[in-house]
């Protein structure tokens, strides 16, 4: 069962020549014709052929699975809306441009929650995906596709993006590494848009190893996305098996009302990090909850804009298509957008926004890192995401206070329920353009416990 | 404070959107918004008097380019078109706006 192996392994193998790329694409191929219809991972399978370029660069044609809201050349785009039910993109997102050149071959499209509003993938309109952990249970959201098709094998590691908790939400609920990179470290041209201040496209993997090694190739400066950095993008790789003597880490948001279920789980893994010789505070931060309001404001704001181009004349279908939580979103940012609202909605959020940037910049003085739960609990089980016009915000609050701030942070896999095979994700969050220290705490953490699938087999 | 969203406001904010409502769904997102704003009250809580309002994180300033035409990503017509419902001899069909 070669769909099985992690990036890092299969590229191994495929240099050793122990294992040919067609042994590892034919089991691929049989996993996902098994369990794609009960699990609805993916939307689109992709039928182009792999090509010699791709054969021959580093990630050596290797199947990458991709959230359906990254616009790919000749291969169908829904961002899980029937707005764009038909829409053939004409060109790649850059992102796109950045793994095929790097020898990723795309093997399908993933479902996500329609636009990515969400963090079930419940609010797709081509029905939900379920965790492969517990078909009982969600995935999480909205890259829960992506993070679904990694959980089950259905390829050897994904792409997701996020905008508040989009890529690690869903890795937490399904046991798997999600990396959220830097805001601005990799280009959001081509993806469907979202908010535009916060969307950041990065790697969902099984280890934290393969996490650096794509990230490595999608990240960088694009002169096609003016908010891209032409900060300089490090090999991650070399952040792997570091040893995290002496680094400063700051716990926080364990003593928020609603962790109960979690807290004494998540506090007992902390502990192996003093093992490794890091210092571990418990420490104080600004409260999540103003976080849900802000994120709330901005992002409906920005979806109201970006969602106004769906006009149904040069692609896709008419605004009649949209879904109930887009209609949802789309109104609401208008109406808090509008004459004698904005100051009062937006210009507040705004401003608290800066209030979250200064504490973590007070925080980040005396730590290398903070980490915390990445979800306030284990996956939730089917359905429940349609009682709440709120569902993901409470889901991602933990998340949002590092998305607004546009800091990069890792999910990976820090307990497993043995009743439900549920598991739980721990979130590790660094400065600006620091991916280095999450990539080197999140890795020394996987190595030095049981949790992580692939590396306990 | 209470925020009382009516199906009137909502249908006011749905032709601004340009999004089709029936009354029925107006009454759900009616209660959406409600339950949204509710939650989003919470930020009066916080102090921003004299606290300069972020737009954007990166600390980027007006990051500008050359006005000249990039071959690599210029569509063709046919590919510009690819995608439209509706065309007439190489240009889309929009809806008529203005009434004869």
């Amino acid at each position: 069962m070669l769909n099985t192996l992690t990036l890092k392994q299969a590229l191994d193998k495929l240099e050793k020549k122990e294992i040919t790329l067609q042994d590892i694409n034919s089991d691929v191929k049989s996993a996902i014709e098994k369990l794609n219809k009960d699990l609805n991972v993916y939307l689109t399978l992709n039928e182009q052929k792999i090509t010699d370029q791709e054969t021959t660069a580093p990630l050596a044609g290797l199947p990458i699975a991709v959230k359906d809201n990254y616009c790919t050349r000749d291969l169908r785009t829904t961002a899980s809306s029937t707005v764009l039910d038909n829409f053939i993109p004409q060109y790649d997102s850059t992102v796109i441009t950045k793994l095929k050149k790097a020898g990723g071959h795309i093997v399908g499209k993933t479902n996500l929650d329609a636009w990515a509003h969400g963090s079930s993938t419940e609010t797709s309109q081509y029905g939900r995906t379920l965790n492969p952990r517990n078909t009982d249970h969600l995935p999480g959201g909205s890259s829960g596709g992506s993070a679904a098709a990694v959980a089950a094998d259905l390829c050897l590691a994904s792409l997701g993006t996020e905008t508040a908790g989009s890529i690690r939400q869903p890795s937490s609920w399904c046991g798997v590494v999600g990396l959220k990179p830097t805001y601005g470290r990799c280009s959001r041209y081509g993806v469907v848009a979202m908010a535009s201040s916060t969307d950041s496209p990065g790697p969902i993997t099984k280890t934290v190893e393969d996490s650096a090694i794509i990230l490595n190739y999608i990240a960088g400066h694009d002169k096609y996305d003016g908010t891209t950095s032409n900060q300089e993008v490090p090999d991650f790789t070399q952040f792997l098996d570091q040893d995290i003597k002496g680094m400063k880490i700051g716990v926080v948001y364990t003593d928020i009302e609603g962790l109960e279920e979690i807290k004494e789980l998540f506090i007992e893994q902390v502990k192996i990090f003093e093992k490794l010789g890091a210092t571990v505070e418990f420490v104080k931060a600004m409260d999540p909850h103003h976080a849900i309001g802000v994120y709330t404001i901005i992002q409906r704001g920005e979806v109201s804009s970006n969602l106004g181009r769906f006009d149904g004349i040069r692609y896709g279908n008419d605004r009649s298509f949209f879904g109930h939580e887009a209609k949802n979103r789309i109104m609401l940012g208008t109406y808090t957008l509008s004459k004698g609202y904005a100051d009062q909605y937006y210009n507040t959020a705004q401003k608290v926004r800066t209030l979250f940037i200064e504490d973590y910049q007070k925080l980040f003085q005396d730590y290398d890192v903070l980490i915390s739960p990445t979800s306030p609990g284990y996956a939730k089980k089917v359905g429940v995401s349609e009682s709440s016009a709120m569902f993901g915000e409470l889901e991602d609050m933990l998340l949002e206070p590092s998305s607004i701030a546009g800091l990069p942070g890792i999910s990976v896999p820090c307990y497993r329920d043995p009743k439900t095979n549920l598991y739980l994700g721990m979130n590790i969050v660094a400065p600006m353009f620091r991916e280095d220290l999450v990539i080197k705490v999140g890795d020394a953490f996987e190595k030095n416990t049981k949790w992580n699938t692939w590396r306990n087999k | 404070m209470s925020n009382k969203i009516t199906i009137q406001q909502v249908q006011h904010i749905a032709n601004l959107a340009n999004i089709p409502v029936d009354d029925s769904e107006a009454e759900r997102l009616a209660q959406g918004f409600e339950e949204t704003l509710e939650t989003i009250e919470d930020l009066k809580a916080v102090n921003t008097e004299g606290v300069e309002p972020t737009h954007q994180v990166t600390g980027m300033e007006n990051v500008l380019r050359e006005d000249i035409v990039d071959k690599s990503r210029t569509f063709t017509q046919e590919e510009a078109l690819a995608n439209a419902k509706q065309t007439h001899q190489g240009f889309f069909v929009v809806p008529r706006i203005i009434k004869k």
